[in-house]
């Protein structure tokens, strides 16, 4: 608890920072930016929470973003209805992060090394299948190649997102706002939708990590896995759970990013993303260890990136600056956890 | 005992010391002195501060009063480093050997002998020879090349020893060294510290097991709540006296009543693991009954738990649960046919130390205590309430980590958290390991409880007054087979070990 406090400590500290750096940074639009973005990269952060609680990593998640949005937009390309490519889209995630989970559990391979692994390879997928002219693909094999055509084009191209006029729920999912401010008059409770995604997200997980047995179990082997499985606790079966969490939960964000931008770059899309979501949950109080975190904390850690960029835009900080403002962020945070917990530490011991 | 003997020629002097931790006391005006030469056991239960004065003998902690005595001058111990260059070597209770090293990079580590000048390259050949010396020390006759972590515990403690030795200690203290020691390894241990003794060397010696400090002290010093309980000498030292200053009281007789079994609980046949014997291993644990697997570490008894509970997988063999075919493979089957296991490493099996003694109670039997997935926090609380009063667990909370508690507040846990999954057949492996005397006695206590309510008992201890003091019936194994079977009326320490080193069932073989 003392943790979540410390955390919500340096949030309040950098939004006053932000508050008063600026004008235009108090107004509504800037919130509901920073919510948005607090929402969108929340899933993702979420996401491997879950997995850096097993004491394991997920490199892979920019590129299952990427995949995930190239994927949903060529399904709408090629005419799928978009119930259908939405759930195709979350099948495959899911799908991915149960390869991600037998490949550690059952070859005993290292989750970075399984993921890092993830990151090249749904990213190139991306690319290629920007490549692929369906419609030659399909017609070929229902008539036989004709003279000359080919499968694959030149280069890889960027995916737009055609029938916006199907994806008018999903539309309103990324860009609509929780009415409150509506119907109470006041401005900031036009909560993003992302957001409410989001705390809805998190409470479920709170649910499922803190007050339910499987998070018992998830913390319990993420501490110690040989403890847990002397306690009958199917150590894989959970592990595997949680990357394919993981991994749904990045392929939601790779259809929310494509449906906001409205288009997705395969060599670029959901770049970084893996290692903002990381940040967050660490920043949050995740212990890369294992068997270490709150979703309370975790939901503030997802708050201090997009505030901290804010403030670099209207602090009148040089944006090329971003990134150096980011790692003394997280390393300062590392450092006063240490020292923190040093301290705490010495006061329970004293009073047992 | 206010008349100690006159410490005019202390080597090793402690005066006054205290120390306490943010709060909390765990040492008040404790003394200690030790002479060239002297076997000085140091005895009390857990949390009587033995670790604690022994860490402020080695250098580790720093006493917030009090002094310290080498032959007669006062000295500070700036750290373990500066404790070992006067000769003060400590071997901790947790062995500090890295795993990944082999025997010969742990014996030289951090003071590894070198050649070629500048280039600080190692010296193989000499880093072997002095392996060899230290480890002939100890009478073990293990390859230096050898990687620790392939080291059961008790070969572990003997290379911890070792290095000590190779250290050139004057003084050396163990914590609890023949707690991980077969009772050949420990009789070894004895006459290596004999001989060491022989040679003017002093060793602090700290241990529960009563019967080895009668054999080895020259003097026995007690401890209780930090502060000295008493003093014995030679002619003095007894079992009940030692007793007697570490609990001040009596500690209450145990007596099995002699019991009829009922139907056999768990049916093991021709049991076999990866490392077993061919035949493999074939034994029967019956309603209410406590049956103990002896035998020299390394015998295989480890191993058999280990695959019964699933942890292991099993090769060859049947087993049968109340009749019923079981078989291994996965700790949750057994815990849901109710064999359960307390496993030998309790800190990294048997618990997860930064989770509350709440949480560890509850881990295993969680699906009882959930709806829809979720746990109740109420019923929850009641296991952990009703884990903590039957076994009498000292804690402040049910909340403190099971990392804060004393070995046998530890042990207390994880048999608490068996009871309440309702067990049939438990094995108990190395159950009172580091466990202090009162500990002790509340562990036999609860198994006499559970074999009342008809549980049967498989206990694997290298503790032979507890297997004797404990079994209706003895297993002794030898490599992995079973040697010999001992009843009631056939058990001695002399059976039981002509059994374990393979020499009664060799004579039957030849």
């Amino acid at each position: 608890m003392n943790r979540v406090l410390g955390v919500l400590a340096v949030v309040a500290v950098i939004y006053f920072g932000l508050m008063s750096s600026d004008p235009q940074a108090r107004s509504p639009e800037n919130h509901q930016n920073l919510e948005r973005r607090i929402g969108e990269w929340g899933i993702l952060t979420l996401g491997v929470g879950f997995v850096i609680l097993t004491g394991g990593i997920d490199l892979s998640i920019g590129s299952v973003v990427c995949l995930s949005a190239v994927g949903f937009g060529l399904i709408l390309e090629n005419n799928g209805s978009p119930p259908l490519a939405f759930m195709v889209i979350l099948a495959s995630g899911a799908l991915i992060g149960l390869v991600h989970g037998l490949l550690i559990t059952r070859l005993n391979l290292q989750p970075f090394i399984v993921t890092l692994c993830g990151l090249f390879i749904y990213r190139g997928l991306a690319q290629l299948l920007t490549q692929v002219r369906f419609d030659v693909l399909a017609g070929g094999l229902g008539r036989g190649w004709p003279e000359g055509s080919r499968i694959l084009r030149d280069s890889s191209r960027n995916i737009g997102l055609s029938q916006p006029e199907n994806l008018a729920w999903l539309t309103a999912i990324q860009k609509g706002n929780l009415p409150l401010g509506e119907w109470t008059g006041i401005v900031w409770l036009d909560i993003p939708n992302p957001l409410v995604l989001f705390a809805m997200l998190a409470i479920a997980a709170f649910l499922l990590l803190e007050c339910g047995a499987f998070g018992r179990r998830v913390y319990a082997l993420g501490f110690n896995e040989q403890a847990a499985r002397y306690a009958g606790i199917n150590t894989s079966a959970h592990k595997v759970a949680c990357y394919v969490i993981c991994s749904t939960l990045a392929a939601l964000g790779g259809i929310l990013f494509l449906v906001k931008v409205p288009s997705a770059a395969p060599a670029s899309a959901g770049n970084w993303f893996e290692l903002y979501a990381i940040t967050g949950a660490v920043l949050g109080g995740f212990s890369l260890r294992g068997g270490e975190g709150s979703v309370l904390g975790l939901a503030l850690g997802t708050a201090i990136l997009p505030l901290l960029r804010s403030l670099v835009i209207f602090a009148g900080i040089p944006s090329d600056l971003e990134f150096m403002v980011i790692g003394f962020a997280l390393l300062l945070g590392t450092v006063a956890d240490e020292l923190l917990r040093r301290g705490s530490f010495g006061k329970v011991r004293g009073t047992g | 005992m206010s008349d100690r003997a006159e410490p005019a020629v202390a080597l090793l002097e402690a005066r006054e010391i205290s120390k306490s931790f943010l709060g909390a006391k765990a040492l008040s005006g404790a003394g200690f002195f030790i002479r060239q030469g002297e076997i000085v056991a140091l005895i009390g239960e857990n949390g009587a501060g033995k670790s604690t004065l022994m860490k402020i003998l080695a250098g580790i902690h720093q006493p917030d009063s009090g002094s310290l005595y080498l032959d007669g001058n006062p000295i500070q111990l700036k750290g373990p480093d500066d404790a070992i260059r006067r000769g003060i070597v400590l071997i901790h209770q947790e062995l500090n050997l890295a795993d990944n090293l082999s025997i010969a990079e742990n014996m030289v580590l951090g003071r590894e002998p070198t050649w070629g000048g500048p280039l600080g390259l190692v010296d193989r050949s000499a880093t072997v020879r002095i392996t060899r010396e230290a480890l002939a020390k100890v009478g073990s006759l293990l390859l230096p090349e050898t990687p620790v972590g392939q080291l059961p515990p008790g070969q572990k403690q003997l290379v911890e020893i070792a290095r000590a030795l190779s250290l050139d200690a004057r003084i050396l203290i163990m914590d609890e060294p023949t707690s991980s020691l077969s009772q050949q390894e420990t009789d070894r241990l004895i006459e290596v510290m004999e001989e060491l003794k022989s040679r003017k060397v002093s060793i602090v010696y700290i241990s529960h097991r009563l019967s080895e400090v009668s054999r080895v002290a020259d003097r026995v010093v007690a401890l209780r709540d930090g502060k000295n309980s008493g003093e014995l000498a030679r002619g003095e030292i007894t079992h009940d006296a030692m007793v007697r200053l570490m609990v001040g009281r009596d500690l209450a007789g145990i007596e099995r009543p002699q019991t009829q079994f009922g139907k056999e609980l768990l049916k093991v046949e021709a049991l076999r693991h990866a490392g077993s014997a061919a035949g493999g291993v074939s034994f029967a644990v019956r309603e209410g009954e406590v049956v103990c697997m002896a035998g020299l570490v390394g015998a295989g008894r480890t191993e058999i738990a280990e695959t019964l509970y699933g942890i292991r997988p099993m090769v060859g063999g049947r087993v049968e649960i109340s009749g019923a075919g079981f078989l291994p493979g996965k700790p949750s089957e057994a815990i849901r046919r109710g064999l359960l296991l307390v496993p030998e490493d309790r800190r990294n099996h048997g618990l997860i130390l930064a989770e509350s003694i709440r949480g560890n109670i509850s881990l295993p039997n969680l699906r009882m205590l959930s709806r829809f997935g979720i746990v109740s926090p109420r019923l929850e609380n009641r296991m952990a309430d009703d884990g903590i009063s039957e076994l009498g667990i000292r804690t402040t909370g049910p909340a403190k980590p099971a990392g804060q508690l004393s070995g046998g507040n530890q042990q207390k846990v994880v048999l608490a958290r068996w009871l309440a999954a309702k067990p049939s057949v438990l094995i108990l492996d190395e159950p009172t390991r580091g466990v202090d005397v009162g500990a002790k006695g509340d562990i036999y206590r609860m198994i006499e409880q559970l074999t009342a309510r008809g549980v049967g008992v498989l206990m694997i201890s290298s503790d032979l007054e507890e297997v004797l003091r404990l079994s209706d019936r003895i297993l002794v194994l030898h490599e992995h087979a079973i040697a010999g079977e001992l009843a009631r009326g056939e058990m001695s320490e002399e059976a039981v070990m002509r059994l374990a080193t393979g020499s009664a069932s060799g004579r039957a073989a030849s």
